[in-house]
C-alpha cells in the first residue's frame, strides 16, 4: 500500500506531463489528479489504522560502494504515517483547487498550453515529498529534500516571462542548497562514525557517538552535537529559519495554490521532520537542541514582527509561515516532539487554507495582491471570507483557556508554548509575544481585507486610467467575484480540519504520556500506562509515593532515590531502565520502560521529561497565549477598524523601526552585500586577474610566449597546414619513442 | 573472440582508412557517404563493446580479455582491461556515435572529419586498453593530434590559439612522462603494466641536485606523471587551455574533449600515481586535495563571470574534474568508486551541456549568453532537456551527477574535513552559476528579434539526446551497474595502497574521550 502511495504522484505527473499531447491538457489534469487522490484516501488508511510498529519495505539497491550500502526503501512508523496525510491530503485538495485557479491565468496567452505542466509539477513534487518522508536512510531523504527543492524551483519560477518569479525560484534553489551543504556533511560525519547511513544503524549508535570527539574543521567536537547542528542547518534552509529565510517570502512569485502546498503545509515543514525523525541523536545532543530552540524562537519573533507591517497578502502568511515553523522547531527543540508534530500537523490544514483563502481573494480581484487595494470584500466573497475567519481563529489560537477546546491552533501552539516553558524561558517569552503578533497581523490581514470600504484602484493600482471615468473603469472590470466550487470545496475540507484536527487529535499528541509514548510505537508497560493517567494531575502526591515505592522496592534502590531527590520540584523521575521500572513502580507518575535509540517513531531520553512537566506549568502559563492573542486582536481592532489613520500615524512616528521591519530587518541587502556581490567580483576577479594575468601570463610565460610564434606562423597559412605541423608531430613522437625503445634496449 | 579489445580499437582506425582511401570528390552523397560509414564504424564499435561487458567477470579483480603479441623493436603490443578501465572503454564506444550524429550538419572537408574522429577513437580505446607503458603513451601522445586538427581547422575565429594551446600545455606535461617512463624501464626493466603494479619502486629518500627528496624515486615518478596528468585533467591551476579548447573547438569536438579526453588524466592517476607510487602518493594527496578543493571553488566562481555558454560550461567541468581528483586521492573505497562514477557521469551529462550549446549555436551562430532570452517560448522540448542536464550537472539525487559528487565527498571527509567543507561549497557554487546561465538563455519573455523564428529541436537531435538522458537516468537511480563492475578492482587497488604506505599514516581523527 505504502509503494502505490509512493508512485501514484510519480505517475500521475509523468502522464500529466508527457502525456498531455496524446490525451489532452484537461485528461492529464484528471489523471494526476485521480492519482493523488488515491494516494490521499490510502495515506488515511494508513494513519487511522496503523499500529505504531515500524515496517520496512526494501524496493531497490542504490548507492553501494565499501561499507556504503544504500536502498531504496520506504519506513513506515508514525511519523511516515502523520507526514503522508498531511503531504497527501493537501496535495489532493491543491490539484483540485487548481482546476479553478489556474483555468484562466493572465500570464499565458490563450493558445499557450500550461495547466497540465503545473498539475505534473504539482505531482512531482508531490512525489518528491513522499520519498523524504518515507524513507528508510538520510541519503534517500536527500534526494527527497533535493527533489522538493527542484520542484519548488521549478513552481516558484512557474511564470517564466516574469523577470521576478525567475529571481525567485533561483535564490529558493541557492538558499536552500546552502542548507543542504550542512545536511550533505552531516551525511558524511555520520557515515565516517557510524559506517552507515540508514536509519537504525545510526540510532542504535547514537549513544556512543554522544561519547565520541570528532576533528571537525578547526577543532575538536562531540559528534552528536556537532551532527545535530550540521543536520539542523539543512533544516534551517528548507524551513526557512532565521539566516537562511530570505527565499521564503521571495517565493510567493509562484502560483498561490503552490504556495499553499509548498511554502504553507508541506515542503517547508521538512525540517521539522528532519530534526523530529533524527530524535535519537537530538536527544543525545543537548547543544544542538539549545541552538535548535533559540533559533527557532528566535524566528518564530523575527518574522512575526516582519509579518506585522507587510502589505502583500502572501507575503504576511509567508512570513506567518516562517514563524510558526519557529514554533515547531522549539517544540523540537525543548525534546517535546510528538508536540512539534502536532503543531506541524495542525498547522498545515489552516494554513493551507489561508493560502488557498487568500488565492480565492486575489482570483476574485483579479490577481491583485496588495491588501490595501482590498476592503470591504466579506460581502462579496462570502465562502471566502468564512474560510479566511476560521483559518484566522485558527491560526491565533481561539479556544476556551484551561480545556481541550478550540480551534487546531489553539491546541497546538498552546502545547508548544507550554512546553517552551519548561524547556527555555527565552523561548517562552518570545513564543508569547510572537503569539500576539500573530494576532494582530493575521486580524490585521482579515479587517484590510474583508472590512471597510472597498479600496480597490486607490493605491497605485490606479495606473493607466487615471482619469474621470476611474470609477466606472475599476467596477466595470474589478468587480470582485466567488470563486468556483471547485476551488470551494477544498476550503471546506481544510476548515474542518483547522476546526476539528487538534481536538481531535490532542490525547495522542500532547496527552497523558502514556498515550502519546504508546502512539509513536514507544514501549509502554501497561499498568504503568494506567496508573499514570489516574494520577498525573497531582504530581507531588506522585513524587512522594513515588519516592517511596523507590525505596521500598529492593532493586536498585540507590539509584531510584538519587534520581528523585536530584530532580526538580522534588518529582518522581525515577528514570528507571526496564528491568528496574517494571518491578518497582507500582505507583509511580511516568516510570516508562526506556526505550532504546530507533525504538519507536520518535526518541524519549532518559532525562527527557518536558512532555510530562508541560502538563503541570503554571496556570498563568497556560492562559499567556490567550491573552496575548486576545491583546492583539484588540490593538488590530483599534487599528484598522475604529482608528484607520492610526498605523499610517505610528509609521510616521517610527519611521526608522516601521522602514526596519518593512524591509525584512535588511537581510536581503546584507546577503546582498556581504556574499552576492563579493561572489561576483571574485569570479570576474579570478577569470581576469588569476585565469588570465597569472596563470597565462606568468606561470605558464614560455609557452605563452611559443603560441603566439606558432601562430604567427599558421596565420599567414591556410588551416590546411595544419595537417603539416600534425604530420610533425607524428614524427616527433614516432622519433621520440624509437628513442625510448633503444635508449632502453641498450640498458 | 581472443582479439576482442583490438577488433574494437582498431575498427574506427580501419574506416578511417577506408575513407582515405577509397573515398572520392566533395559533394554531397560523398560526404553522406562518409558520415554513414563513420556512424556505421562507431556503432558497430559500440555493439562488440557490448560484447566485452558482458563477457567481463567484475569479480576478477585482474586483467581480463588479455592480448599480447611481440611488436616492432623488441616492444610488445599488449591490451587488457580490469574493472577501473572497462568503463572507460564502455563510455567511449557509447558516446561516439552520439558525436558523430551531432556533426551530421557539418559540410566543411567532412571526410577529413570523419577520419580525424575515428582515429580519435581509436586512439582513446588504445589509452584505456593499454597494458604497455610504450603502447600507452603512444595512444595517449598521438591522441592529441586529432584533437588538435579538429579544433585547428574546424574550430572558431580563434581556433589556431587555441588549437596550439591545447597542444603546448598537454604535450610540454607529457614530456615529463616520458622521463618518468624511461626511469621507470631502468628501474623495472619492463615496460609491462601488470608487472609495474606488482614492482616496487624505491621511496627511500635521496638527493637531487642538492635537494632533499622525501619519498625518492617515487616522488619524482610521481610528479611527473602529475605533470602529464593535471594537466589532462585539467587540475588548477594549469586549466586554462580547456576553456580556450572548448569556446573554439566545434560542437562535437567539445563533446569529446570533455566526455572522454579529459578522463585520460584521472585514469592515469588510478592505473600509475595511485597503484605504483603509493607512498609519493600518500605524502602528496595533501597538496592534490587542496589543489582540488581550490579548483571546485575557484572555477566556480570564474563560471559565474561568464559571458560565453561554453566558457561556463568548461569552467564547471574543471570544477567537476576537482571532484574527481579530490575523490582519487582520498584513496578510500568511496573516494575511488565516486571519482570514477564521476568521470564517467561527467561523460554523459557534460557531452550533453555541449551539445546544448551546439543545437542553438547551429541556429544562432553565437554563443554569447546575452545574445539568448526566453528560448522556452520557441522552443520547449530544448528547455526540457537543457533543464534535465542543468539539475544533472549541479548533482541532483536521481540523477548520475549526484552519486559522483557525494562518493568523493564522503570519500573525502574520512580524510580531511576541510577540503571536504571548502569542496561541498561546490554544490551550492554549482546550483548558482547552473541556473543563471539556464535563466539568462531559456527563460524571460523571448525578446530578441533574431529569436523569434528559432525553432526547436529536430528529430535528429533529440534522438542523440535521449540515450544520454536514459544514461544519466539510469545511473542515478541504479548505480549498482557502474559499482558493481569497478567496485572488487577499486577495493584491491585501495586495499593493496593501504597496505603499501607507512602505518602511521592513516587517518587519525577519532579520539574518544
Amino acid at each position: 500500500m505504502a509503494t502505490i502511495i509512493l508512485f501514484a504522484p510519480l505517475i500521475g505527473a509523468l502522464i500529466c506531463g508527457f502525456g498531455w499531447r496524446f490525451i489532452g491538457e484537461k485528461a492529464g489534469q484528471v489523471i494526476a489528479t485521480a492519482l493523488v487522490f488515491l494516494a490521499a484516501i490510502l495515506s488515511w488508511i494508513i494513519f487511522l489504522t496503523h499500529d505504531g510498529v515500524t515496517e520496512q519495505v526494501v524496493l531497490m539497491r542504490w548507492i553501494e560502494s565499501g561499507s556504503l550500502a544504500t536502498e531504496w526503501a520506504i519506513r513506515l512508523d508514525r511519523l511516515t504515517a502523520i507526514m503522508l496525510v498531511v503531504v497527501n491530503s493537501v496535495s489532493a485538495l491543491v490539484h483540485l483547487y487548481s482546476f479553478g485557479y489556474m483555468a484562466n491565468d493572465d500570464n499565458w496567452r490563450e493558445d499557450e498550453p500550461y495547466r497540465a505542466r503545473f498539475f505534473a509539477y504539482l505531482s512531482f513534487f508531490t512525489f518528491a515529498m513522499l520519498m523524504l518522508v518515507t524513507s528508510d536512510n538520510l541519503v534517500q531523504m536527500f534526494f527527497g529534500w533535493e527533489g522538493v527543492g527542484v520542484a519548488s524551483y521549478l513552481l516558484i519560477g512557474f511564470y517564466y516571462k516574469k523577470p521576478s518569479a525567475n529571481a525567485a525560484a533561483i535564490k529558493a534553489f541557492v538558499v536552500n542548497r546552502v542548507g543542504d551543504f550542512g545536511f550533505a556533511l552531516g551525511i558524511f560525519a555520520l557515515f565516517f562514525l557510524t559506517d552507515s547511513v540508514s536509519f537504525d544503524v545510526i540510532f542504535a549508535k547514537v549513544p556512543e557517538l554522544a561519547e565520541t570527539n570528532l576533528t571537525f574543521l578547526w577543532g575538536e567536537w562531540n559528534a552528536a552535537n556537532l551532527i545535530g547542528v550540521l543536520l539542523f542547518i539543512g533544516a534551517m534552509g528548507k524551513s526557512a529559519q532565521l539566516i537562511l529565510h530570505t527565499w521564503l517570502p521571495d517565493a510567493m512569485e509562484g502560483p498561490t495554490p503552490v504556495s499553499a502546498l509548498i511554502h504553507a503545509a508541506t515542503m517547508v515543514t521538512a525540517g521539522v521532520f528532519l530534526v523530529c525523525r533524527m530524535s535519537p541523536l537530538y536527544e543525545y545532543a543537548p547543544q544542538a537542541t539549545a541552538f535548535i530552540t533559540v533559533l527557532g524562537a528566535t524566528t518564530a519573533f523575527f518574522a512575526a514582527t516582519v509579518g506585522l507591517v507587510q502589505n502583500d497578502i502572501k507575503r504576511v502568511i509567508a512570513y506567518s509561515t516562517c514563524s510558526q515553523l519557529g514554533y515547531m522547531f522549539v517544540a523540537a527543540g525543548v525534546g517535546v516532539y510528538s508536540v512539534a508534530m502536532f503543531h506541524l500537523f495542525t498547522h498545515a490544514f489552516f494554513k493551507a487554507m489561508l493560502f488557498l483563502g487568500a488565492g480565492s481573494v486575489i482570483h476574485a480581484t483579479h490577481h491583485e495582491q496588495d491588501m490595501r487595494n482590498y476592503g470591504g470584500l466579506r460581502k462579496k466573497i462570502p465562502v471566502t471570507f468564512w474560510a479566511m475567519m476560521i483559518g484566522t481563529l485558527a491560526i491565533t489560537g481561539v479556544g476556551i483557556p484551561l480545556t481541550h477546546y478550540g480551534f487546531a491552533g489553539f491546541l497546538s501552539k498552546d502545547a508548544v508554548i507550554e512546553s517552551a516553558y519548561v524547556g527555555s524561558q527565552y523561548a517562552f517569552w518570545l513564543l508569547v509575544v510572537a503569539a500576539g503578533f500573530t494576532s494582530f497581523y493575521s486580524w490585521r490581514l482579515m479587517f484590510l481585507t474583508f472590512y471597510g470600504e472597498s479600496r480597490a484602484g486607490s493605491h497605485g493600482h490606479g495606473h493607466g486610467h487615471g482619469h474621470g471615468h476611474d470609477d466606472h473603469h475599476d467596477d466595470h472590470h474589478h468587480e470582485p467575484h466567488e470563486s468556483p466550487t471547485v476551488m470551494l470545496i477544498p476550503l471546506g475540507v481544510l476548515a474542518l480540519g483547522a476546526v476539528f484536527s487538534g481536538m481531535i487529535w490532542y490525547n495522542v499528541f500532547f496527552g497523558e504520556e502514556g498515550k502519546v509514548r504508546a502512539w509513536f510505537g514507544l514501549p509502554v508497560a501497561e499498568h504503568a500506562a494506567t496508573e499514570h493517567s489516574a494520577t498525573a494531575d497531582t504530581a507531588t502526591e506522585d513524587s512522594a509515593s513515588g519516592a517511596d515505592h523507590a525505596e521500598g522496592a529492593d532493586h536498585g534502590t540507590d539509584q531510584a532515590t538519587a534520581d528523585t531527590a536530584a530532580a526538580p520540584e522534588g518529582e518522581a523521575t525515577v528514570t528507571a531502565d526496564a528491568a528496574h521500572g517494571t518491578e518497582g513502580d507500582h505507583g509511580e507518575a511516568h516510570s516508562y520502560p526506556q526505550p532504546l535509540p530507533g525504538q519507536g517513531a520518535i526518541f524519549i531520553g532518559p532525562e527527557n521529561d518536558v512532555l510530562h512537566e508541560a502538563h503541570l506549568v503554571p496556570k498563568w502559563v497556560k492562559v499567556s497565549p490567550f491573552v496575548a492573542m486576545v491583546l492583539g486582536f484588540l490593538l488590530a481592532f483599534q487599528f484598522y477598524i475604529r482608528r484607520p489613520d492610526l498605523p499610517g500615524r505610528l509609521a510616521e512616528q517610527q519611521r526608522p523601526l516601521y522602514l526596519f521591519l518593512l524591509n525584512k530587518w535588511y537581510f536581503d541587502e546584507l546577503y546582498d552585500w556581504v556574499f552576492v556581490r563579493p561572489a561576483k567580483w571574485l569570479g570576474g576577479f579570478l577569470w581576469k586577474k588569476g585565469d588570465g594575468t597569472v596563470i597565462d601570463g606568468s606561470i605558464n610565460g614560455i609557452a605563452m610566449g611559443i603560441i603566439p610564434f606558432f601562430t604567427r606562423l599558421a596565420a599567414r597559412a591556410q588551416s590546411g597546414y595544419l595537417f603539416h605541423y600534425a604530420f610533425a608531430m607524428v614524427l616527433g613522437i614516432a622519433a621520440l619513442i624509437t628513442w625510448v625503445t633503444l635508449a632502453g634496449g641498450a640498458n | 573472440m581472443d582479439n576482442l579489445l583490438s577488433i574494437i580499437t582498431f575498427i574506427p582506425a580501419v574506416a578511417a582508412a577506408i575513407l582515405a582511401l577509397f573515398l572520392r570528390g566533395d559533394d554531397a552523397a560523398a560526404q553522406r557517404n562518409a558520415k554513414w560509414l563513420a556512424l556505421l564504424a562507431t556503432t558497430a564499435t559500440f555493439l562488440l563493446s557490448l560484447f566485452v561487458l558482458a563477457g567481463f567477470d567484475p569479480a576478477d579483480t585482474g586483467f581480463q580479455f588479455v592480448e599480447e603479441y611481440d611488436w616492432i623493436l623488441g616492444l610488445k603490443y599488449k591490451m587488457g582491461v580490469d574493472g577501473i578501465s572497462v568503463l572507460f572503454v564502455m563510455l567511449t564506444t557509447f558516446l561516439m556515435p552520439l558525436t558523430i550524429a551531432a556533426c551530421w550538419d557539418v559540410e566543411h572537408r567532412v571526410k577529413e572529419y570523419m577520419i580525424a574522429f575515428l582515429l580519435l577513437e581509436t586512439l582513446m580505446l588504445g589509452v584505456f586498453c593499454a597494458l604497455d607503458l610504450v603502447l600507452f603513451y603512444l595512444f595517449f601522445e598521438a591522441g592529441l593530434i586529432p584533437m588538435f586538427l579538429i579544433i585547428g581547422i574546424w574550430g572558431g575565429k580563434e581556433r589556431i590559439y587555441a588549437a596550439f594551446k591545447f597542444f603546448l600545455y598537454t604535450f610540454l606535461g607529457s614530456v615529463l612522462m616520458l622521463v618518468a617512463m624511461i626511469a621507470m624501464y631502468m628501474d623495472a626493466g619492463t615496460t609491462d603494466i601488470p608487472s609495474l603494479l606488482a614492482h616496487n619502486f624505491g621511496s627511500e629518500d635521496m638527493q637531487v641536485l642538492g635537494i632533499h627528496v622525501v619519498g625518492g624515486l617515487q616522488t619524482l615518478l610521481w610528479l611527473a606523471f602529475f605533470a602529464s596528468f593535471a594537466v589532462k585533467m585539467p587540475m588548477w591551476p594549469v586549466h586554462t587551455w580547456l576553456p580556450d579548447a572548448h569556446v573554439q573547438a566545434p560542437t562535437a569536438g567539445s563533446v569529446v574533449l570533455a566526455a572522454i579526453l579529459l578522463k585520460m588524466g584521472g585514469y592515469g592517476f588510478l592505473r600509475f600515481s595511485l597503484p605504483m607510487f603509493p607512498v609519493a602518493s600518500d605524502l602528496l594527496a595533501p597538496l592534490v586535495l587542496w589543489m582540488s578543493a581550490i579548483a571546485i571553488v575557484y572555477t566556480s566562481l570564474v563560471a559565474l563571470a561568464q559571458q560565453d555558454m561554453k566558457k561556463l560550461i568548461a569552467y564547471s567541468s574543471v570544477a567537476h574534474m576537482g571532484y574527481v581528483t579530490m575523490g582519487i586521492f582520498s584513496a578510500n573505497q568511496q573516494g575511488v568508486d565516486g571519482a570514477i562514477f564521476q568521470m564517467l557521469s561527467h561523460g554523459f551529462i557534460s557531452g550533453a551541456l555541449f551539445l546544448c550549446v551546439g543545437v542553438i549555436y547551429d541556429r544562432m551562430h553565437t554563443r554569447e549568453i546575452d545574445a539568448y532570452g526566453g528560448l522556452v517560448n520557441r522552443m520547449p522540448a530544448y528547455a526540457l532537456i537543457f533543464m534535465f542536464f542543468t539539475m544533472a550537472n549541479v548533482g541532483l539525487p536521481g540523477t548520475s551527477g549526484f552519486i559522483g559528487e557525494f562518493l568523493t565527498l564522503m570519500g573525502v571527509f574520512q580524510v580531511n574535513t576541510w577540503v571536504a567543507a571548502i569542496a561541498t561549497t561546490g554544490v551550492i557554487l554549482s546550483a548558482a552559476y547552473a541556473l543563471w546561465l539556464y535563466r539568462r538563455v531559456v527563460m524571460g519573455e523571448l525578446i530578441k528579434e533574431a529569436l523569434k523564428s528559432i525553432t526547436d529541436m529536430t528529430r535528429r537531435e533529440k534522438a542523440i539526446f535521449a540515450p544520454l538522458v536514459a544514461m544519466t537516468l539510469l545511473l542515478g537511480v541504479y548505480p549498482a551497474l557502474v559499482t558493481d563492475i569497478i567496485g572488487p578492482s577499486v577495493e584491491a587497488l585501495v586495499t593493496d595502497y593501504q597496505a603499501a604506505i607507512p602505518a602511521d599514516a592513516g587517518d587519525t581523527q577519532l579520539a574518544n574521550n
